[in-house]
C-alpha cells in the first residue's frame, strides 16, 4: 500500500452561529487508527468531511498524502439498481478486481435492488466499496450504525486488516470500537 | 478517462427516454400534449395554425425542458455520488461537462424527432418545418446547458422544482427570439445567432454547474 499520511492542525470548526470545537491537532501515519469520540453534535461528521476535503475548515488545514475513502451515512449507490451492478459502477472507476465482499455476507443480496436493502445491509454494502477503493486512509462516520453485532465485528475486523496491511483509519463514532492500538480523541474537550 | 466513460454511461442509462430514473419519457409527451392542445383552443383554421404552428413547437420546447430538471442533480447530492467522486479526483466540471452531454442526448434530438408528429397536428411543414427543425437543434443544447445550470444551483433549495421552472423560462427567452423568430424572417442569420447563444452557454455550463455543487456542500 502507498505511503500515507493524515495530518491536521489547528482545525476548528463553525457550524451556524456556533464554535464546534476549535485548536483540535491530529497526525495519523500507516498503520494507524483513531477514534473521534463525542456525544451528538459535537462535531464527528463535521471534522470527518473537513478531513476528506469536502468542507473547508473555519481555521486551520488539513494535510492529505494518499487516496481519501469515506464512509458516511449515505452509501452512493444506485436505489433501483441490483446491488451487484451498483457496486460494479464504483468498481469500474476504481479500477481494482471490484468490490471484497468477504466476510460482509453480501453474496445473497447481489441480485437484489439497493432500495430493497435494510439500513445495515446498505451499510455493509459502502463498506465493500469502501474496501474496494483501495485507499490507504479511511475516513468513517459512524461505521457502526445499523450493523447487527456479527457484521459489526466483521466491519471491526476489516478495518484491522487495513490497518495491518499499513492503511490508516478514522472513525468518527460514539460506540465503542475494539480495533488494537486505536486511540481515541474525546472531541468535547477541544470545546470552545 | 474510463472514469467520465463509466460515468456517461451511467447517465444515459438514467436519463435516456426509458431510463430508470422515472418519468424520462415525460417531457416528451408534455410536448406531444401541448401541440395537441393548440388546435382544439385557437380552432380549425388551417392557414392560422400554419402561421404560429412553428412558434407553438418553440414554446412547447421550452416548457418540456422544465420537466427533467429536478432529477438531474438532486439524487446524487442527497445519495453522495458527488462527493465519493471528488475523493476519487474526478473534476465536479468534469461531472456536470459528461451530465450536460447525456442530458442533451435525452432531451434534443428526442424532442426533434417528436416535432414531426406535433408539425403534422399543426399543418406545419416544406420550409417552415425544416426551419424548425434547424432551429431546435441549435437551441437545444442551449436550453439543456441553462437547465442544467439552474438545477445544479437550486440543488440544496426546498421546492427546487418549481423556482427552477420560473428561472428557466426568462434565461431561456433570447433562444425563444432568435430560434423562433428565424421562423418568421426566413434566413439563416436567426438561427446562426441561436446556435452562437447555444455554444457559448453550453461553454460555461460545466464550470458555473461544478462552482454552484461544490458551494452546495458548504451549506
Amino acid at each position: 500500500m502507498d505511503v500515507c499520511r493524515l495530518a491536521a492542525t489547528d482545525l476548528a470548526c463553525r457550524r451556524g452561529e456556533r464554535l464546534l470545537f476549535r485548536g483540535l491537532s491530529l497526525t495519523l501515519g500507516p498503520g494507524e487508527a483513531l477514534q473521534v469520540a463525542g456525544p451528538n453534535g459535537t462535531g464527528k461528521s463535521s471534522l470527518i468531511r473537513m478531513l476528506a476535503g469536502l468542507l473547508r475548515p473555519f481555521a486551520g488545514s488539513v494535510e492529505r498524502v494518499g487516496a481519501v475513502g469515506l464512509l458516511d451515512e449515505r452509501a452512493a449507490l444506485d436505489g433501483h439498481q441490483p446491488l451487484g451492478r451498483a457496486l460494479a459502477f464504483w468498481a469500474k472507476i476504481d479500477g481494482g478486481e471490484g468490490a471484497a465482499l468477504a466476510g460482509l455476507g453480501l453474496e445473497p443480496l447481489l441480485d437484489l435492488p439497493v432500495r430493497y436493502l435494510s439500513t445495515g445491509q446498505r451499510k455493509r454494502a459502502a463498506l465493500a466499496r469502501l474496501a474496494g477503493q483501495g485507499a490507504p486512509i479511511w475516513l468513517l462516520d459512524e461505521p457502526l450504525n445499523g450493523l447487527d453485532r456479527d457484521a459489526a465485528r466483521a466491519c471491526e475486523a476489516l478495518v484491522a486488516d487495513h490497518c495491518a496491511r499499513g492503511g490508516a483509519a478514522v472513525i468518527a463514532s460514539h460506540q465503542p470500537f475494539a480495533l488494537p492500538g486505536l486511540r481515541t480523541l474525546a472531541l468535547p474537550g477541544f470545546a470552545p | 478517462m474510463s472514469a467520465l466513460l463509466a460515468i456517461l454511461h451511467r447517465d444515459l442509462a438514467l436519463l435516456l427516454p426509458g431510463g430508470q430514473r422515472g418519468g424520462t419519457l415525460l417531457p416528451l409527451l408534455f410536448f406531444l400534449a401541448v401541440a395537441m392542445l393548440y388546435p382544439f383552443a385557437v380552432g380549425p383554421a388551417p392557414d392560422l395554425l400554419a402561421r404560429t404552428g412553428g412558434g407553438i413547437v418553440w414554446v412547447a420546447a421550452l416548457l418540456a425542458a422544465i420537466l427533467p430538471l429536478d432529477r438531474l442533480f438532486g439524487p446524487d447530492v442527497e445519495r453522495g455520488f458527488f462527493d465519493q467522486w471528488r475523493l476519487r479526483g474526478i473534476a465536479e466540471e468534469a461531472v456536470v461537462a459528461v451530465r450536460l452531454l447525456a442530458h442533451w442526448l435525452s432531451f434534443g434530438p428526442p424532442l426533434m424527432l417528436a416535432a414531426l408528429p406535433a408539425s403534422a397536428l399543426l399543418g406545419v411543414h416544406g420550409e417552415t418545418l425544416w426551419t424548425v427543425e434547424m432551429g431546435l437543434l441549435a437551441g437545444t443544447p442551449g436550453l439543456a446547458a441553462i437547465g442544467l445550470m439552474i438545477a445544479a444551483l437550486t440543488v440544496t433549495v426546498r421546492g427546487g422544482a418549481a423556482l427552477a421552472g420560473l428561472l428557466l423560462i426568462p434565461l431561456a427567452v433570447p433562444l425563444l427570439v432568435f430560434g423562433a423568430g428565424a421562423l418568421s424572417t426566413g434566413g439563416r442569420s436567426g438561427l446562426a445567432l441561436c446556435a452562437a447563444m447555444s455554444l457559448a452557454l453550453v461553454a460555461i455550463a460545466p464550470f458555473a454547474g461544478g462552482a454552484a455543487i461544490r458551494a452546495a456542500r458548504e451549506t
